[in-house]
């Protein structure tokens, strides 16, 4: 048995921060030419892990090694000039530069000391055109979705010179389809020998693509196994050290099929927004959980957005709690009692100078209003209930929100919503980074404030998580809605036939190829409209 | 392994406190005298009392300062919003002395020859705050507008003249005292207490802090980001105002080429040396004793005989020490300093144990 020496490799690495011990004499080997999944809970170490190898934080106690070298990388530069690009959980991009310019940012090309655009423009697109995306590398990064945008910063990271990849959840904002694109790259990269750590709370990605996983609970090294000698079940056992609970809670929602009780509180009509949906009508009714279903850049965040008044639609009309008339910005949005839990934590949710008990309470602050100030006391009962009930894995509330590790923070995100318990909440892609346990816990929560009487409108790229919770599903491609599911019809397979089935049918401009009728008591059956 | 809390708001004027104690100590070794209290009058007199006495503007208008630059923003204007208060309250007590009538006519009472300049200073702050809101131009622009323009507007009240004037009752706001405390002390109190309670008691403080921190994320709340700018820039005014009063109460005339001349860098250097984090952060006390730091500069530089030209050059000094101390690169070059000794050592120590 010939022993393949690992390009990269921590000994022993430990990292305290105030508060936590991130990571506690921890091992980690990579080998050239594998893939190698790194496993844990929120906040269970695995970024920290990454920053420690490659420089972003010197480790307090350990070392790295890296080609039987031991190094001290003292900036991320520095192991990126070494041979280790890395793309990190929380990337920086800048919204208001080019995707070009996001691209190539601190390794531009100079030609006599000047700035090759044509070539840095070029290179980007190249680098686009391998994850098989293909845009307008000059507009401007903020035109584009969030997906996009991740895709971007894959790019940023893709260095084919380099011996190590290091990719930190990079698949949290991409459907299926761009996931495999990605995939099939770094399949490539594998087999020219350059190793690759790949992180991702989608266990069946992992399973997918990983040769050898390392797991680690709490910041303690669990350990390294072969993805074929741990099965699924195993993993998370490892990963959590408990069984998973399960996915138990009976909501009403599949014993009532007759939809006529439930009161529309929300209805709009035809509305549109010129670039972001085609004209769709929506009712959404108390007590009831709505999904949007549909692939990347079908318009769902588009539809959020125009419902809770971030942008102003183009055409349509809508009546809120029988009023007619838009809601024109968030703040009327939130004086009706809706919520909104945006796609993207850390331009749109955290507020990261705040401490996590104010990031918690700061909605229901804002609908209290700003006299009836909740007290300090108050407040930090409200967030040490959510940071027991989502596991938010923190030494203390008064903890500024940027310390945590990104799970959590969309934890808190969500949190914040849930606390201030709204009529209507509006969750786009609410477990984005967030664990198999919590994601569970959460999903539960969902159904229970449901019950309770919140009107939801549920969006995820994660289908079976819509199919769980949805007790109706609009169907959206194209940025247009194609179909309405409710009852028996909704099921992965049902969602998935019936973007396919508008596909064979492509014509954009007419309302619905596909409408299945949910008003009427008791009938749920498909209209296939020819 | 120890495991620490820590407590972010008392760290946060760590940095300062032991800064203005420094500051104390050197005056306690090297500045005879600097110490001594005397009691004339029924009032305190002494160095450290002209600190604070001095002092007062400065602190007034970082505090209204403090809560424009937690917002993300910054009020350059409000050297000039003191000369026009000042102009207008001296205008309103002798009005024909611009025209070379020395007559006073019947005196306005005090709460007048204050409250009508305050109203001008609010106006001042309320137009900032449309340029910056509404118009939204860059503060930094938008006030330098003001800046540029409000020392004109003060000339144009005094006509080019300082006015001096006497009125009694107005008087005690620069120089008088109150239960052994010069009014100016008193009133920084007051305003300092104030504004603790309409910004800690309430949410307001919350909510200045999230739309300086991330206006996008605020606006999504529900937050009305625009209003809470709005406001901080008129109370912003309104304390400028203030100043600009005191100081003309207190030499009993008022300048407009050099009422608050510069205050403006002070105050800003005041609520940085705080702790105040630009779009964050603030603290009160922290933008207090920022204040109180430069003011004993000052008050050392001239007690020890110094050439006052010098002041601005030990400003910066300070200014710049404070802020390195609490940027958090310059704590993290320092940690990776310490680090590097110690993983020098620690692997020492470890091949040893390997071999
Ligand atoms: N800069 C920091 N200051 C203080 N604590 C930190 C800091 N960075 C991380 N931590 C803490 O270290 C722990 C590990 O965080 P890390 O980001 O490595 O988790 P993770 O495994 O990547 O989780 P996730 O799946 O949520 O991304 C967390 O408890 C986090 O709160
Ligand atoms: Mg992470």
């Amino acid at each position: 048995m010939n022993i393949i020496t690992p390009v990269l490799q921590a000994r022993n690495i430990s990292k305290i921060f105030p508060g936590v011990i991130a990571l506690n004499e921890v091992n980690f080997n990579l080998l050239p030419g594998e893939i190698h999944g790194l496993m844990g809970e929120n906040g269970a170490g695995k970024s920290t892990l990454i920053k420690c190898l490659t420089g972003v934080y010197s480790p307090d106690e350990g070392d790295v090694i890296y080609c039987d070298n031991r190094v001290f990388f003292s900036s991320p530069l520095e192991s990126s000039k070494a041979g280790i690009s890395t793309v990190y959980q929380e990337v920086n991009l800048i919204p208001t530069l080019s995707v070009a310019e996001n691209i190539c940012a601190g390794r531009q090309p100079l030609k006599k000391g000047i700035i090759n655009w044509t070539f840095i423009n070029a290179h980007a697109k190249e680098l686009l055109a391998m994850l098989d995306v293909d845009i307008d590398v000059s507009a401007s990064l903020s035109e584009y979705s969030t997906a996009i945008q991740q895709m971007v910063a894959i790019a940023r990271g893709l260095d084919l010179e380099a011996r190590v990849l290091i990719l930190d959840e990079p698949t949290s904002s991409l459907d299926e389809e761009e996931a495999r694109k990605l995939f099939a790259v770094i399949r490539k990269l594998k087999n020219d020998g350059m190793g690759i750590i790949f992180i991702s709370h989608f266990l069946d990605q992992v399973y997918e693509i990983c040769d050898r996983l390392t797991v680690l609970r709490n910041g303690e090294y669990i350990g390294e196994y072969e993805i074929g000698e741990l099965s699924k079940h195993e993993l998370i056992i490892k990963m959590l050290g408990k069984d998973l609970a399960q996915f138990e809670y009976r909501s009403s929602k599949n014993t009532v099929n007759k939809k006529s009780d439930k009161k529309t509180f929300y209805r709009v009509k035809g509305l549109s927004k010129r670039n972001g949906v085609l004209p769709f009508d929506l009712d959404l009714r108390e007590g009831e959980v709505l999904g949007l279903g549909g692939l990347l850049g079908s318009g769902r965040t588009e539809i959020a957005r125009l419902l809770f008044g971030i942008d102003k639609p183009t055409t349509g009309n809508a009546s809120v709690w029988g009023l007619s008339g838009f809601i024109k910005n968030p703040k009327q949005a939130v004086d009706k009692s809706f919520g909104f839990c945006p796609e993207d934590r850390k331009v749109e949710g955290l507020i990261p100078d705040l401490t996590i008990r104010e990031n918690i309470i700061l909605a229901l602050q804002v609908k209290h209003g700003l006299f009836k100030y909740l007290s300090v006391k108050k407040q930090k009962e409200i967030a040490d209930m959510y940071i027991k009930l989502l596991k938010i894995k923190t030494p203390s509330s008064e903890v500024s929100v940027s310390k945590l590790s990104g799970g959590n923070q969309q934890k808190v995100i969500v949190a914040r919503w849930l606390a201030a318990n709204p009529k209507f909440l509006i969750l786009d892609e609410p477990t984005r980074g967030i664990d198999v346990g919590a994601k569970v816990e959460i999903q539960k929560m969902i159904l229970e404030f449901k019950d309770q009487g919140m009107s939801i409108l549920f969006i995820s790229s994660e289908l079976d998580e819509v199919v769980r919770c949805s007790d109706r599903i609009a169907v959206l491609r194209d940025r247009h809605k194609i179909a309405e599911l409710c009852g028996d019809d909704i099921s992965s397979s049902t969602i998935m036939y019936t973007i396919a089935n508008a596909n064979t049918n492509a014509s954009a401009n007419t309302n619905a190829n596909v409408s299945v009728n949910c008003n009427s008591g008791g009938q749920n059956e498909a209209e296939v409209e020819s | 392994m120890k495991l620490k809390l820590n407590h972010e708001s008392y760290k946060q004027i760590i940095g300062p406190l032991a800064a203005f104690l420094l500051i104390l100590l050197f005056n306690y070794l090297f500045t005879p005298g600097f110490f001594d209290l005397e009691i004339k009058d029924g009032q305190l007199f002494g160095s450290i009392v002209d600190i604070f006495n001095r002092g007062a503007p400065v602190m007034i208008i970082a505090l209204g300062m403090t809560l424009v630059y937690a917002t993300g923003g910054i009020d350059l204007s409000v050297g000039s919003v003191m000369a026009i208060s000042g102009a207008v309250a001296a205008f309103m007590i002798r009005p024909g002395y611009i025209s070379g009538v020395l007559e006073y006519g019947t005196l306005p009472p005090v709460w007048q020859v204050i409250l009508i300049p305050l109203i001008v200073a609010a106006i001042a702050g309320l137009w900032n705050g449309v340029l910056v809101t509404y118009l939204k131009i860059q503060p930094i622009i938008a006030t330098l507008i003001l800046m540029v323009a409000g020392r004109g507007i003060a000339q144009l009240i005094t006509k080019g003249n300082i006015i001096i004037f006497r009125h009694e009752n107005f008087e005690v706001l620069g120089s008088g005292n109150f239960l052994g405390l010069p009014v100016p002390v008193v009133m920084v109190i007051v305003i300092a207490l104030l504004m603790h309670f309409l910004t800690r008691k309430t949410a307001l403080g919350l909510f200045i802090e999230a739309v300086g921190s991330n206006p996008t994320a605020s606006y999504f709340i529900g937050i009305n980001s625009r209003r809470i700018k709005l406001l901080v820039y008129v109370f912003c005014g309104i304390c400028a105002g203030f100043a600009g009063l005191i100081i003309t109460a207190d030499i009993k005339g008022a300048d407009a080429n050099n009422c608050g001349l510069w205050f403006e860098l002070d105050a800003i250097a005041a609520v940085i040396i705080g702790g105040t984090v630009w779009g964050g952060r603030y603290t009160l006390a922290g933008t207090l004793l920022g204040a109180l730091i430069i003011q004993s500069i000052t008050t050392t530089i001239l007690s020890r005989g110094i050439a006052p030209e010098q002041i601005l050059v030990y400003k910066a000094i300070v200014v710049l020490s404070v802020t390195l101390i609490q940027s958090g690169n310059m704590r993290k070059m320092i940690v990776q300093l310490f680090n590097s000794k110690k993983k020098r050592v620690s692997s020492i120590a470890n091949s040893g144990v390997v071999k």
